[in-house]
C-alpha cells in the first residue's frame, strides 16, 4: 500500500530530514514554534533540534531576512518561513538586493543557501492583504529560484532540492494545498527544480495551473472528460527556472493553451509563459490562447464576492470546452473540498 | 604586542589606505576607474582602530565607502584595484566595482551600494559564529544614515535579543551625501540609542585611532567570553565629496572650518611623532612598493571575457 501524506506532513518529513542530515540547516520565522507550528508544517521541531536552531523572531522581516542571508554567507542553511507571502513585500529590499545578487555581484566569492517558504492565503475573509500570490515578483528576479508545488511528493522533494540548492529559493505554498493527500515515499529524495509534471495526459488542449490552480484544473479536467474533451494538465511545480520544453511539446500538439494561475495576469506568470509560447512554437497562428487568475482587484472578503474573484473548475473547464469547440458550455458547479472545508481564523 | 608594534601596525594599515586613495583619486580622471568611489580619505582611523582589534577569521561586513575597511582587515589590495579598473582578476571578478569589495579569506564579507544592508547580515554571521566552535565574532560598520533605516533598529533589537557575537560601529561623519544629522535626527547622540536594545555602547569623539583601537579590542575581548552585543560610535570626518576624487567645500553644505579642527587630528601626523625615522622609512618604503604593483597589476590584468557575462548567476552544485 502507498504511504499517504498531506501536503504539510510532507514538508514537515522534508525538513526534519534534511536537519537531521545537515547540521548546518536551521528553521526560524514568525510562529514556527508555537503549538500549532505553521500548519504543522513546522510542529515540534524546536523539542527535536533545540531553540538554537528552530526559533521564532520579533516581526521584523527586513532584518530577519538579513540575517538569514548572512547566515547563509557564513555556512548555515537556513529556512526562513512566512505564514504569508503578502508579507515578503517587507522582505524585498534582503532578497532583491541581497540574496539574488550576492553571487554574481562578488564575481563568485560567496553563495547564499537560504530557502524562503510563504504561503498563499485564501478563503474565511483573508482578504486584500493575506491572500496575495506575488510569485511573479520574484520570477522577474534573475538569480533566484522559485518553487510553488502542488503536490505532497513535489512538497517533500522540491522542498529537500530548495534546502541542498546553493542559492535563494522561494519556496511557495498555497494553504489551499496543505491538506491535500497524496503519496509521499519516507526516505528522503530530490525532485529536481526545472522540471514540469504532467498531472493529466490529453489531446485536445495544453491546460497549466498553477499551485492550487493545478488542482482546480484537475477537477476541471476530470468534468471536460465526461463530454469528450481530452485535457493535458501540467503543473509547473517550479517557476523559475520554468520548464518551457514541456510545455511547447503539449502544446505543439494540441494546439490551445489555457493558463490558470493563482495570482494575477498582468506581468504575471501566465504572461512569462504565453510569451515564451509565443516566441518559441512553430505555427502560432494555429494556436489557441488564454489565460484566468485573480480578478484585476485587490481580494475582497465577503465569499459572496470572493467566490468571483478566482478561477474555479466550473470557470476553467467553461473556458477549455471554448476554446476546444468554440461553443458555450459548463459543467454543474464542482465544488473545491479544500475551499469549504476550510474554517478560519487562520 | 608592545606599543611600538601597534604604532607602528597603525601607521602603516592608515598610510596604506591614504595612499591608495590618493593614487585612484589622481587616476579617476583618466577614466581608468568607470566606477563610482567613495573615498574614505580623513576617514581611516575607524576602520584601522577596529579591524587591528580582530582577527583574519572574523567578519567585517563593509559600507560602500569600504575601502578602508577592505584594506584595514587585510582584504588583497592588488584584487581590489583590478576590481576597480573593471578586471577579471577583480576581488568580484570586476562585476562589483568599488562599492561591492569582498574578500572572504581576509573575512570581508561583500560590501553593499544599498544603505543599512549590510547590517542584518552581520548580525547572521554572528548568529553563525554564535552556532559554531570557533569563537569568531562580526562586526557591522554603518554610517550615522544608516541608523535612519528600520533595519537598523530592527538589527539591534535581535542581536540584543539573542546575545549575539557582533560589534555595531557607527562611522558618524554628520552627513548623509550633503544633511547634516542635526536635519536628519533628534539630538540623541547615537550611541545612547543602544541602550533602548539592552546593548552597552561606548564613544569616541575625535578620530583618535588608539581610542578606538582600545575601545573595539575590549569589547571584542568582551564578545569573545560570551558577551555582548556592542556598540562604538566614532565621530570621524570626511575630507573628500560623498563621491569622486574631489574637494567640496566650494559647493556651501558645509564649511571648510570643520576640516580644519580635524587637520591636526590626522593620523599620519600623529603617530608619526611616535615613530622613528627608520620604521617610518621602511613603512613607506614597502607599503609604496606595494601599490605600485597593485596598480600595475590592475592595469596589466585582462577584462573578463565576454562569457563572463552569463556567468555566476547561480552556484551550481559541488
Amino acid at each position: 500500500m502507498k504511504r499517504i501524506l498531506t501536503y504539510s506532513e510532507a514538508i514537515l518529513e522534508a525538513t526534519r530530514q534534511e536537519m537531521e542530515r545537515d547540521p548546518s540547516v536551521i528553521v526560524y520565522g514568525l510562529g514556527v514554534n508555537d503549538p500549532r507550528g505553521i500548519y504543522g508544517t513546522t510542529r515540534a521541531l524546536h523539542e527535536q533540534f533545540g531553540n538554537a536552531r528552530v526559533f521564532d523572531t520579533p516581526i521584523s522581516e527586513d532584518a530577519m531576512t538579513g540575517v538569514g542571508i548572512g547566515a547563509a554567507l557564513t555556512g548555515l542553511r537556513p529556512i526562513h518561513v512566512h505564514i504569508r507571502m503578502d508579507f515578503l513585500l517587507l522582505a524585498m529590499n534582503q532578497i532583491v538586493n541581497i540574496a539574488a545578487k550576492s553571487h554574481y555581484m562578488y564575481g563568485g566569492a560567496v553563495s547564499v543557501p537560504i530557502v524562503v517558504r510563504s504561503i498563499i492565503g485564501r478563503s474565511w475573509g483573508q482578504g486584500a492583504q493575506h491572500s496575495q500570490g506575488l510569485h511573479a515578483l520574484f520570477m522577474h528576479i534573475p538569480g533566484l529560484r522559485v518553487v510553488a508545488p502542488t503536490t505532497p511528493y513535489d512538497a517533500k522533494g522540491c522542498l529537500i532540492a530548495s534546502i541542498r540548492d546553493n542559492n535563494p529559493v522561494l519556496f511557495v505554498e498555497h494553504r489551499m494545498v496543505h491538506n491535500l493527500k497524496g503519496h509521499v515515499p519516507e526516505e528522503a529524495y530530490v525532485v529536481p527544480l526545472g522540471q514540469a509534471r504532467i498531472l493529466a495526459q490529453g489531446d485536445h488542449i495544453t491546460i497549466i495551473g498553477i499551485s492550487h490552480m493545478a488542482v482546480e484544473c484537475m477537477r476541471a479536467q476530470h468534468e471536460l472528460a465526461k463530454v469528450g474533451v481530452s485535457a493535458e494538465v501540467i503543473d509547473p511545480v517550479c517557476l523559475s527556472p520554468l520548464d518551457m520544453q514541456s510545455i511547447f511539446r503539449s502544446v505543439e500538439r494540441t494546439k490551445r493553451l489555457l493558463i490558470v494561475d493563482s495570482g494575477w495576469l498582468s506581468c504575471g506568470a501566465s504572461a512569462e509563459i504565453l510569451a515564451s509560447v509565443a516566441e518559441s512554437v512553430e505555427d502560432l497562428g494555429q494556436i489557441k490562447l488564454k489565460r484566468m487568475g485573480y480578478a484585476p482587484v485587490p481580494c475582497p472578503t465577503t465569499p459572496s464576492l470572493e467566490r468571483l474573484f478566482y478561477p474555479n473548475a466550473q470557470t476553467i473547464a467553461q473556458a477549455a470546452y471554448n476554446l476546444v469547440k468554440n461553443e458555450d458550455w459548463a459543467p454543474e458547479d464542482v465544488t473545491a473540498q479544500e475551499v469549504i472545508e476550510f474554517r478560519g481564523p487562520f | 604586542m608592545t606599543d611600538d608594534q601597534l604604532t607602528q601596525r597603525f601607521y602603516r594599515s592608515i598610510y596604506l589606505i591614504r595612499k591608495i586613495e590618493e593614487e585612484i583619486a589622481r587616476i579617476y580622471p583618466t577614466d581608468k576607474i568607470k566606477s563610482p568611489i567613495h573615498l574614505s580619505i580623513g576617514q581611516e582611523a575607524v576602520a584601522v582602530g577596529v579591524c587591528e582589534a580582530l582577527n583574519t577569521s572574523d567578519y567585517v561586513f563593509p559600507t560602500y565607502r569600504g575601502h578602508a575597511t577592505y584594506i584595514a582587515k587585510g582584504g588583497n589590495v592588488k584584487a581590489m584595484i583590478a576590481e576597480l579598473y573593471g578586471k577579471s582578476t577583480g576581488c568580484a571578478r570586476g562585476k562589483g566595482g568599488s562599492m561591492h569589495l569582498i574578500d572572504p579569506h581576509a573575512g570581508v564579507m561583500g560590501a553593499s551600494a544599498v544603505v543599512g544592508t549590510n547590517i542584518p547580515l552581520a548580525v547572521g554571521a554572528a548568529l553563525s559564529a554564535k552556532l559554531g566552535t570557533d569563537n569568531r565574532v562580526s562586526v557591522a560598520f554603518f554610517g550615522d544614515g544608516a541608523v535612519e533605516e528600520g533595519v537598523f533598529h530592527e538589527s539591534m533589537n535581535f542581536a540584543g535579543l539573542k546575545k549575539l557575537p557582533i560589534l555595531f560601529v557607527c562611522e558618524n561623519n554628520d552627513y548623509a551625501i550633503h544633511t547634516p544629522r542635526k536635519d536628519r535626527q533628534s539630538d540623541v547622540p547615537i550611541y545612547r540609542w543602544a541602550e533602548s536594545y539592552g546593548i552597552e555602547s561606548s564613544y569616541v569623539p575625535d578620530g583618535d585611532v588608539s581610542k578606538i583601537y582600545s575601545a573595539a579590542a575590549a569589547f571584542v575581548s568582551r564578545l569573545r567570553s560570551g558577551e555582548g552585543p556592542f556598540l562604538l560610535e566614532c565621530s570621524i570626518y570626511r575630507w573628500k565629496e560623498h563621491v569622486g576624487p574631489n574637494d567640496d567645500f566650494a559647493e556651501g553644505y558645509r564649511d571648510a572650518k570643520e576640516l580644519d579642527q580635524w587637520i591636526p587630528r590626522d593620523p599620519l601626523v600623529t603617530l608619526a611623532r611616535d615613530l622613528s625615522n627608520q620604521s617610518r622609512s621602511r613603512i613607506i618604503m614597502e607599503v609604496e612598493a606595494l601599490i605600485t604593483d597593485a596598480f600595475d597589476f590592475a592595469q596589466e590584468s585582462p577584462v573578463p571575457d565576454a562569457t563572463e557575462l552569463l556567468a555566476d548567476l547561480f552556484q551550481e552544485a559541488n
